[in-house]
């Protein structure tokens, strides 16, 4: 069998990369981090969140705070979403853009108070990102700070997240809604209580302080027994978030694609004044995109996985950017880019596995929504 | 602590072998199953296919990773399970006995004696992950 090995690199670790262990968590590198791929399996936890409720330690995510009168016009300039648009307590999804209309990394947007705004970005890219904005901070002047080191990540994703969570929060968790966040004490610590998430469920992100993670991981699942909540890790986050349709920078975002290509116009508030990567997509928008990001389904059992060339009419005209079985469809499910022209669902096309062809079909997106 | 059945025969790459006259059946032992994860899907040969020693004859995928699968010996696939084709997670759940990958007509029954008994790969395998 050809088995891998886990290199001995130095990297950073969460507070709870012990307690994963203990758990019996496969580790694995991610982005500079020793994060846990999976602690009971894959699959087993990725139904345990379309079921009931997993946990996740996304504590390698990075958080960037921006302050001052300068920050709503400095967040504007380099996002592609309308910043003005947040209320005090209101979250927003969006990019850090490229002039040429591409991303730098996708964000998430926390409104925390007149001029202070919270940013969460992904893991790999929070030195990449903070310099960024820095740059731009230039003409701004606002104080930018990049705050990861400081804060605890958990995620509590599942159709059973808020009973759960209702035993060990001091708030009405009724009164926040999807993309809000309220200052919450959860199992006794003082955090940011968000109800966003990667999972494409209901559920919960906590920011709090880092020595406190031991405490609040533990007490969460130990409040969660009852509900069947269980440590979930990447792996499960991955074909979570790819049954959902969403992006993974690196992935459906990168430096060569548009928002537009990548299906988030959406987030691109082309009207709200000057911002980077605003006149790049003015242009696409009125000439079309060359390139379209596709859901496919594959045909058989095999796998289409990331970096497998596709086909349409014989010819290579993209890759899958992410291909995985998906464990609550049951079904083998993957993204890619292919000609506009030729990404209507229906369409039959070829991913190509490891030298034969595979026939799959591309369907619209995404492929799972939740109920209510 | 998983017990290695004392009538097979075990290869460096985490294979298995199992000789009975001149037929050999193969497949992966209990730490590969567990080192890969929830195993879905599966590619073999075809009976009639020649497997080589040392060689790849087929893959198991789990959801993260495609691994290949050594065979221990030289022959002509004479069986193929065809249980995993639907059930691929039977590789997870009986890896020696049920979910045998494929069956052999051994070329030289002698390319088996290099292999390691259930106790030299029990050891093997402790030396590995230490």
């Amino acid at each position: 069998m050809g088995l891998a090995t886990t290199a001995g690199a130095t990297l950073k670790r969460t507070p709870l990369n012990a307690a994963h262990r203990k758990a019996g968590a496969r580790m694995v590198e991610f982005g500079g981090w020793e994060m846990p791929v999976e602690y009971s399996g894959i699959i087993e936890e990725h139904v345990a969140v379309r079921t009931r409720a997993g946990l996740f330690d996304v504590s390698h995510m990075g958080e960037i705070e921006v302050r001052g009168p300068e920050a709503l016009p400095l967040l504007q300039f380099v996002t592609s979403n309308d910043v003005a648009r947040l209320k005090t307590g209101q979250a927003q999804y969006s990019a850090l853009m490229y002039a040429q209309g591409s991303a730098v990394d996708d964000c998430l947007v926390h409104r925390l108070g007149e001029g202070h705004y919270l940013l969460c970005v992904n893991a790999s890219n929070t030195d990449k990102d903070f310099d960024w904005i820095t740059r731009h901070n230039a003409r701004f002047g606002a104080d930018v700070r990049n705050v990861s080191a400081d804060y605890a990540q958990l995620a509590l994703q599942g159709p059973l997240a808020a009973t759960v969570l209702a035993k060990v929060i001091r708030c009405d968790l009724a009164a926040i809604k999807y993309y809000w966040f309220t200052w919450a004490e959860c199992c006794g610590v003082e955090g940011l209580l968000a109800r966003t998430g990667y999972t494409g469920e209901d559920g919960f992100e906590f920011y709090f302080p880092l020595a406190e993670s031991e405490r609040v991981w533990n007490a969460l699942l130990e409040a969660g027994q009852p509900e069947g909540l269980i440590p979930a890790g990447l792996g499960a986050r991955n074909t979570l978030r790819l049954e959902a349709a969403y992006p993974l920078y690196g992935h459906e975002l990168d430096e060569e694609t548009t928002l537009l290509e990548a299906n988030l116009g959406w987030i691109c508030k082309l009207e709200k004044g000057e911002f980077l990567g605003r006149d790049a997509l003015r242009k696409q928008k009125s000439e079309g995109t060359r390139k379209k990001l596709v859901g496919f389904e594959m045909a058989d059992r095999n796998i289409g996985r990331d970096g497998y060339p596709v086909l349409i009419d014989d010819e290579v005209c993209g890759c899958v950017t992410s291909g995985s079985v998906a464990p609550f469809l049951k079904k083998n499910i993957g993204l890619a880019y292919v000609p506009t022209g030729r990404a209507e669902p229906g369409r039959e096309i070829q991913i190509e596995i490891r030298g034969r062809l595979a026939a799959a079909r591309i369907v619209p997106l995404p492929f799972y929504r939740r109920n209510g | 602590m998983a017990t290695y059945p004392p009538e097979l025969l075990y290869t460096k790459e985490h294979e298995w072998i199992r000789v009975d006259e001149s037929i050999g059946t193969i497949g992966i032992t209990d730490h590969a199953q567990k080192e890969l994860g929830d195993i879905v899907f599966v590619e073999l040969p075809k009976p009639g296919d020649r497997v080589t020693a040392k060689e790849t004859f087929g893959t198991v995928e789990s959801v993260k990773a495609v691994s290949d699968v050594y065979s221990p010996v030289t022959g002509d696939v004479t069986a193929v399970n065809s249980k995993l084709q639907d059930n691929p997670e039977l590789l997870n759940s009986d890896p020696h006995d049920t979910a045998w990958l494929i069956r052999v007509r051994l070329k030289d029954r002698r390319e088996t004696e290099s292999l390691m008994t259930a106790d030299q790969y029990e050891k093997y395998i402790q030396e590995a992950t230490h």
